[in-house]
């Protein structure tokens, strides 16, 4: 089930390639790989910690490289998320002109290369399938771009080509870090080994330092965040959708994934370096999201500042924060793919998104108006909606973690400033909102139609997937917690205090210790600690 | 049972067989020698496999003190008639280009030589990876060159064919000048002149390491320039684009690949000597730079890819400064799929507009085939997972991390982002600008079997790199 997910879509590329009609199949096979994505999710055995639906192809028996592919709760929530962007970005695609084909086939294999990547147990795969999305991306922004397209195209390809790089270099430096005998590119073995304490904390730093600025770039960290705004502004709505929504979310999925299990000692070293950088995300990319003049780079600078409250959680590693961190990698995932189709259609409708020819479009496009809204209050992170619950579970984890370490921490500091970056997403959203359905219309929009009633569907879907994980978050943290209990529970090196002062739960103690700990019994008590 | 040897043998008469039949039977259409020499070595390919590999010692006389048979070689020498078959079946595409260069004469005038050459090319080629011995590297390695000369100034009414060639055939002889004073000092020093003797004997103390030392490196001059490592490479811009662009493909693939194996070999009784990694660096280091760089503002494809081939060089020196012959041999192996791809589309797509970039604009259109053929291609020369080039790279860069060669890791790092933007700039060519012609452009059949058959082995041996690594397997 987990490869027919995988491969779908990638099937259905080839097939349009090759001449298959193409809006038919890719929305055939998005449908597909949707529906047996919640068959996944509805069959998911919760009582498992380990891998699930596991399929393996040997590949190489003496480099220990097999195709394997299976999904636990981490990966079933991407695979979630990923097949959803994609059904919405397949239905959202109107006319396209220029080789129809050849924009369907991209967009499928972008799709493919995400969760692919999700259901990789194999490191080597894990990589590659993520890379598969590099040169669709690059055709779709080059050839059926807007904007400055040319040289988004190349920017937003060099450097993903250039961080992937060094996120290979991580890599193979992790491969080697352990000894002979426990090499493997499985992502299960290496945690057993891991578990065993095989990896020196001097190699967890250097690998989890090249991991980071690997995946930061992917992932738009502060200083590497210039490519994103500028290919996401340009891009056309639906690659927008999948490249915001889904592929960014592999770089912080392979910190979740590989960083902290593997690299506790590591993550420790550079905490500090990675605060400051993820500030840089939330105040200095939030402010500059507040001077765009256009709703597209508004949109791309809000989604890269976005990502430091992601990173935040990922950086002070406790129970609470982390699975607030996928929370919000789902929820972002959504609200960002909603705003980015309904700007698309806002710019096939005006020609312009800059913010002062728009205004009163509300009157025109009610609907339109109403989803923007609810993406614009997801983004802000409004009680109700999914964000809300993976922000507050964000700061309440990176606040208490701060706290227990140390009584003036500089996680603390960062969630003080972090919550300041609400304000900021409140001031720059709220104000793109007004500024486009609100106020006096131009008279120029006078003509302009509501989505079609087709189209309403896919808005649908994804406001329905923000309500419905914003009102039971519980649904969300139950899958998602056993995973990262055990991932948090392996760093084994850990003195019986440092366990507790660093947030990073282990069985034995942490009953004491850590209140959060309590987790490990069911999500339920996680908002027993959010009311404490 | 087939021997090694027998291999070379069968490859010689049958490029004699064919030069024969070339000179005494006029009447036939010339094309056919083509498809009976395509024909014939496929034959040997096919043998080749049932040559079981023996490794020969320093104690073996005779024929086996020159030669070996080992597993390397054996790769090696399937490797030299794969590239020939490729390269013999896009020399058929070129074939009318070629005769439009001998105006008067009779038609197809000068075809059977140049489809008899490479057969003894290959023959030298395949000479060469066996050879342990510095005289028998000598000989095969002039029976390589001397064919090439010819080769590359074959449209020698062409002025830029005839620059190529003299160029190539002054800075050839030039190189092995180098090689034989190299030689004649190693044996000065060792008194042998067969590889695995010398390693004994440099082991030994007593032996003048530094006279040793100045012979490598003029050895190392030599084995620079075929395989266009910085500072020898000045020849090969100009001479890749003035030669037939199927002999441009032969002399980045073939001559490259059998440099890589000498260099391998010669480099062994040295390395015991701590300057010799360091060299290596130093000439990785400024391969991988230039390379990277000079190709970085290329308009002309073909010089593109005499460029991008130097970049190449550039890798694979990484990795023999970590004297990784595997990561070499595999990625030697992904070099030949992906460059003989381009090459393969460039001389069709080349016949019908030309050799600039530009000239490929809305190639989408025109022919998706072979735009789609070049851009697996030019996505393999830059890296991208599920090609094979990309797990050249990944071999290299394994190798090299394992070593600790940080220099090297970072500047090859670099270097890739820059060979994103020149292989990328083809690819936008052909699928975002649009066309200055409409017409079709026609395939014959051979010519898209052969080009499926090398997009099919790109993807296959990136997704399942195992029988390249069993074949390499000791």
């Amino acid at each position: 089930m987990v490869l027919f997910v995988i491969f779908c879509p990638i099937v259905a590329a080839i097939l349009i390639m090759v001449g298959a009609p193409a809006r038919k199949t890719a929305l055939g096979s998005s449908v597909l790989a949707f529906a047996a994505a919640l068959f996944l999710l509805v069959s998911f055995d919760r009582g498992q910690h380990d891998f699930q639906h596991v399929t393996s192809f040997t590949i190489s028996p003496e480099w220990h490289l097999s195709f394997t592919t299976g999904i636990d709760g981490l990966s079933l929530v991407m695979i979630l998320l990923a097949t959803i962007v994609t059904l919405a970005a397949v239905w959202f695609t109107g006319t396209i002109e220029k080789y129809e084909n050849g924009f369907y086939a991209c967009l499928l294999f972008i799709s493919g290369g995400a969760i692919g990547a999700f259901a990789s147990i194999d490191l080597f795969f894990f990589y590659a399938f993520h890379e598969l999305a590099l040169i669709p991306t690059f055709l779709l922004i080059g050839i059926w771009g807007s904007g400055n397209r040319f040289a988004a195209a190349w920017k937003i390809t060099i450097y993903l080509a250039i961080g992937s790089f060094i996120l290979l270099l991580g890599l193979i430096l992790l491969y080697q870090s352990f000894p002979a005998s426990a090499r493997s590119f499985d992502i299960r073995a290496l945690n057993a080994a891991a578990g065993l304490g095989q990896i020196t904390p001097d190699a967890q730093r250097h690998v989890y330092l090249l991991l980071l600025i690997g995946f930061g770039i992917l992932v738009s960290l502060f200083p590497f965040h210039t490519w994103a705004p500028e290919a996401y502004a340009s891009a056309p709505a639906p690659a927008a959708m999948l490249h915001a929504g889904v592929l960014k979310k592999f770089g912080l999925y392979g910190l979740l994934r590989l960083a902290i299990p593997l690299l506790p000692e590591g993550a420790r070293q550079w905490t500090y370096l990675l605060v400051v950088l993820l500030l840089g995300n939330i105040i200095y990319v939030g402010l500059v999201t507040i001077a765009q003049k256009r709703l597209d780079w508004m949109l791309g600078y809000s989604s890269v500042m976005h990502m430091g409250y992601i990173f935040l959680g990922i950086a002070s590693a406790t129970i609470l924060s982390t699975t607030g961190a996928v929370v919000l990698m789902f929820a972002h995932g959504l609200s960002i793919a909603l705003l980015f189709a309904l700007a698309g259609e806002l710019r096939k409708r005006t020609g312009t998104l800059v913010f002062d020819e728009l205004g009163g479009l509300g009157k025109v496009m009610p609907f339109a108006s109403l989803a923007f809204g609810f993406g614009v209050f997801a983004a802000i992170g409004l009680p109700g909606l999914a964000n809300f619950a993976g922000e507050i579970m964000i700061f309440f984890g990176a606040f208490k973690n701060g706290w227990e370490m140390d009584r003036f921490h500089i996680f603390q500091i960062a969630t003080v400033l972090a919550l300041w970056g609400v304000v900021i997403s409140t001031v720059y959203m709220l104000r793109a909102y007004r500024k486009t359905f609100m106020g006096t219309m131009n008279e120029r929009w006078k003509e302009i139609v509501d989505l079609r009633p087709a189209l309403r569907v896919p808005v649908a879907l994804v406001v329905g997937g923000l309500l419905c994980y914003g009102f039971f978050p519980q649904s969300l943290v139950r899958i998602v917690t056993p995973v990262l209990h055990t991932y948090l529970a392996s760093d084994r090196h850990l003195t019986e205090m440092e366990c507790c002062s660093h947030g990073a739960l282990s069985p034995c103690f942490s009953e004491q210790h850590c209140p959060s700990a309590s987790t490990q019994r069911g999500g339920d008590n996680i908002w027993q600690i959010v009311r404490r | 049972m087939i021997t090694a040897p027998e291999l070379e043998i069968a490859v010689l008469v049958l490029g004699m067989v064919i030069l024969l039949v070339e000179a005494f039977a006029t009447k036939i259409d010339r094309r056919s020698l083509a498809f009976v020499a395509i024909a014939g070595l496929a034959l040997i390919f096919v043998a080749s496999f049932f040559v079981p590999p023996s490794a020969s010692t320093s104690q073996a006389t005779g024929l086996w003190s020159f030669y070996t048979a080992d597993r390397l070689s054996i790769f090696f020498k399937q490797f030299s008639l794969l590239t020939t078959i490729v390269v013999l079946i896009m020399m058929t595409d070129y074939a009318p280009v070629l005769c439009s260069f001998f105006p008067g004469a009779t038609p197809q005038a000068g075809l059977g030589e140049f489809f008899a050459l490479p057969i003894f090319t290959c023959a030298g080629l395949m000479y060469l990876v066996s050879a342990i011995d510095f005289i028998f590297i000598f000989v095969s390695l002039e029976l390589v060159t001397i064919s090439f000369y010819v080769l590359v100034s074959f449209a020698r009414r062409n002025p830029i064919a005839l620059e190529a060639g003299t160029k190539y055939f002054v800075l050839s002889a030039l190189s092995t000048a180098f090689l034989v004073y190299g030689i004649a000092w190693i044996f000065g020093v060792t008194g042998q002149t067969n590889l695995q003797r010398i390693t004994e004997v440099m082991a030994n103390p007593a032996t003048d390491r530094n006279a040793a030392l100045l012979g490598m490196v003029l050895v190392l001059v030599a084995l620079g320039f075929k395989i266009a490592a910085v500072p020898f490479q000045i020849w090969v811009p100009d001479v890749y684009q003035g030669a037939p662009t199927p002999v441009t493909a032969y002399l980045s693939v073939g001559s490259k690949a059998a440099g890589f194996v000498v260099l391998l070999r010669v480099l062994q009784p040295f390395l015991a000597l701590p300057q010799t990694q360091r060299l290596i660096v130093l000439i990785a280091l400024l391969t991988l730079i230039y390379g990277n760089l000079a190709a970085l503002p290329q308009t002309n494809l073909k010089r593109l890819l005499a460029y991008s081939s130097i970049a190449h060089a550039g890798y694979l020196l990484i990795g023999v400064a970590c004297f990784d012959a595997l990561a070499i041999s595999f990625y030697l192996a992904a070099y030949l799929l992906m460059t003989l791809l381009s090459f393969a589309v460039l001389i069709i797509v080349a016949q019908q507009t030309g050799e600039q970039i530009a000239d490929f604009d809305g190639l989408a259109k025109r022919s998706p085939f072979l735009a789609f053929a070049m851009l697996i291609g030019m996505v393999s020369l830059a890296g991208v997972p599920f090609t094979a080039g990309f797990l050249g790279k990944f071999f290299i860069f394994y190798a090299a991390i394992a070593q600790h060669q940080t220099a090297l890791v970072v500047v090859g790092v670099i270097t890739v982002g820059c060979g994103f933007y020149y292989y990328l700039k083809v690819i936008r060519a052909m699928y975002w600008q649009s066309a200055n012609k409409t017409d079709k452009i026609p395939v014959n059949g051979l010519s898209r079997l052969a080009i499926s058959a090398l997009i099919l082995a790109t993807i296959w041996l990136g997704v399942y790199p195992q029988p390249i690594l069993d074949a390499l397997k000791r």
